[in-house]
């Protein structure tokens, strides 16, 4: 996956290119605020499926860790995602924690953990058998979550989670104001600290793991521990996402731990281009919104869209569609010059 | 003893069925390298296209065979010539992403032409009643199968041990550089073999439409099972593919039989225990 560095690789360690990534930071989280006010402004009503992007929006952030940084190709991650919703779900319901930062941190622990045991399978194996035990975990964690009905609820889906007002003051409103500000101000902090670990040397060594695993030995570091911490890590932000699904929607269903969820997310990575954390943003919101518009008008046609877009997707823009236009602005910055 | 008996023959029937489905995947992964998650939307296609032939044409179950293998081939064959060739040897997540995408369109358009209903195969008289062993009787569909499935078995063993062509594969599945070096036209080999493991696999969708029933998400629901067999057994090896079937078509028969309500729990149990175990498959080799 050489064609997937991506030009804001920030290897140098000089004052300038420091300051401008940290520049880049700041413009990324302005935009992400941004774009949620204008979410917000422009559809008042519609405040449900903008919280759904922002925690699937978490959810192919995880993706792109694992996928994007360090070239592991997984059609399961959803295992990550429901595992950190049922977790929040299952504090609130059954042990009546009802406190959203609490039910939070049990999202991220659970997502963690369902990171771990994933990154441990996943990694005994390459190539196609990999790609075969993503999707034999999923499957495996979708049958296990249908069976143990007096915990998750089965395929009713679980629910009766009622979550108290955030730190006491903002109630979980029916208009879903409270839940975008705290989906919105998740996906914040997240984002920017994400930024921070992907240009950390930790960072540097995943995307040196994905570039050349032999090398990475050579020079002394284990390719595998590194890949591990990094699905522990993917597993948290999962997990986050998955929670916040659970606060938000009040109701965990199945279909959080689905292979479609899991294959969509990949879709939208790709689409918005693997290896650059605005790359996942951007897919996710233009899959949601035109996913939203078409699947309301004819499900089936849905699926052939999505397939026609992946298609293309491969052949025209490799890169996604953030790689590919950070590419023409470079180019044209390059000509300018 | 009972149970014990129907689930051995479901099981051998099952596994062959998979076996005639996911050998070509296997043939065609292990020589062209790419990780095909639409094999089993040419199965679904040939399903379609046989009992588009046999229940509103009316043509004999035969003919329809015939007609599903060669009309799946022709199929096939354009969208490995437009689609396919791009993505040899280009990363598993552009060959993953590009397969499922073909895959999605199959099933939006099998869904937009047929209809989002069950389709069923009338079986011939021949094939519909039951034979009797003397102390147990068993449907004639599922010898019908095994049948099959042991003659694709034999005819590709000879065909690719015995022949000239066989050979030819062999060499490309080794090394395809130095084989279209020593002048075999590698071409030629990918798309015969591309369409050939087609057609077996459209054999499959019709001769196992009484196990696995045709409908538009037939492609998704199994395509893990037959990447599972592939990977299991170890790609371009048949007898690893044959043992990897009969194994995973036992252990999913078992399971339905004996405990109905874990559903494919211990199947993908097993699936990772197994890969976990082998990594290169059961009769992978080092590379």
């Amino acid at each position: 996956m050489t064609m997937a560095t991506m030009n804001d690789t920030v290897a140098t360690t000089t004052a300038p290119v420091k300051r401008r990534s940290f520049g880049r930071d700041l413009a990324g989280l302005a935009v992400i605020l941004a774009l949620a006010a204008i979410g917000y402004l422009l559809f008042p009503n519609n405040l449900a499926l903008l919280t759904r992007i922002t925690a699937i929006a978490l959810l192919v952030l995880s993706l792109d860790l694992v996928t994007g940084y360090c070239g592991v190709a997984t059609l399961g991650q959803a295992a990550l995602f429901g595992s950190g919703a049922y977790a929040a779900g299952i504090a609130a319901v059954h042990f009546g924690i009802t406190d959203p930062l609490l039910m939070l941190v049990s999202g991220v622990l659970g997502g963690a953990f369902a990171g771990l045991v994933c990154g441990v399978v996943i990694l005994r194996a390459h190539g196609l058998p990999q790609l075969v035990l993503s999707i034999a975990l999923i499957h495996l964690f979708h049958e296990f979550a249908n069976k143990a009905s007096s915990w998750t609820g089965g395929s009713d889906g679980l629910a009766g989670i009622a979550p108290d007002p955030l730190l006491g003051l903002f109630a979980f409103d029916l208009w879903g104001r409270t839940a975008y500000g705290f989906g919105i101000g998740l996906l914040a902090v997240v984002f920017a600290l994400l930024r921070l670990i992907v240009r950390s040397p930790f960072g540097m060594l995943c995307r040196g793991i994905k570039e050349d695993p032999i090398r990475i030995r050579a020079m002394g570091a284990s390719p595998r521990v590194a890949i591990v911490k990094m699905y522990v890590l993917s597993g948290a932000v999962a997990g986050v996402g998955g929670a916040l699904n659970a606060i938000s929607t009040q109701v965990v269903g199945l279909d959080s731990l689905s292979f479609t969820l899991s294959a969509e997310s990949l879709v939208m990575l790709v689409l918005g281009g693997t290896g650059s954390l605005f790359g996942a943003l951007a897919g996710t919101i233009v899959f949601m919104f035109f996913e939203d518009i078409v699947s309301a008008a004819n499900p089936f046609h849905w699926l052939t869209m999505v397939g026609a877009l992946l298609i293309a997707v491969v052949l025209f823009a490799p890169r996604g569609l953030y790689g590919t236009a950070a590419a023409f602005v470079a180019r044209r910055r390059e000509a300018g010059r | 003893m009972q149970t014990i008996f129907s689930i051995a023959v479901d099981a051998l029937a099952y596994g062959m069925v998979l076996f005639v489905i996911s050998i070509g995947l296997s043939v065609t992964m292990g020589l062209m390298r790419v990780v095909n998650l639409a094999h089993g939307a040419f199965a679904m296609i040939g399903g379609y296209i046989a009992s588009y032939a046999a229940r509103d044409l009316g043509l004999g179950y035969g003919l329809a065979v015939l007609i599903a293998v060669f009309g799946t081939i022709v199929i096939a064959v354009p969208i490995e010539r437009l689609l396919y060739r791009r993505i040899y040897g280009a990363p598993e997540l552009t060959q993953v992403l590009m397969t499922i995408g073909i895959t999605f369109c199959i099933i939006g358009i099998a869904n937009y032409v047929f209809g989002p209903t069950l389709k069923t195969m009338p079986l011939p008289p021949g094939l519909r009643g039951s034979v009797d062993l003397g102390f147990r009787s068993i449907a004639t569909h599922r010898l019908f199968a095994i049948a099959c499935g042991l003659a694709v078995a034999v005819g590709l063993w000879y065909a690719i041990e015995k022949t000239a062509f066989g050979v030819k594969l062999r060499a490309s599945v080794d090394n395809a550089a130095m084989a279209a070096a020593l002048g075999v036209r590698t071409e030629i080999v990918y798309a015969v073999s591309f369409a050939v493991a087609v057609g077996l696999a459209a054999l499959g969708g019709v001769v196992g439409a009484e196990l696995l029933p045709v409908e538009p998400y037939y492609a998704l629901r199994y395509m893990v099972t037959f990447l599972v067999v592939v990977s299991v057994g170890g790609a371009g090896s048949i007898p690893g593919a044959l043992l990897a079937c009969l194994l995973l078509g036992g252990i999913d028969t078992a399971g339905r039989y004996l405990m109905p309500e874990f559903g494919e729990f211990f199947f993908y149990l097993a699936v990772i225990a197994i890969v976990c175990v082998f990594p290169r498959g059961l009769a992978g080799r080092t590379r």
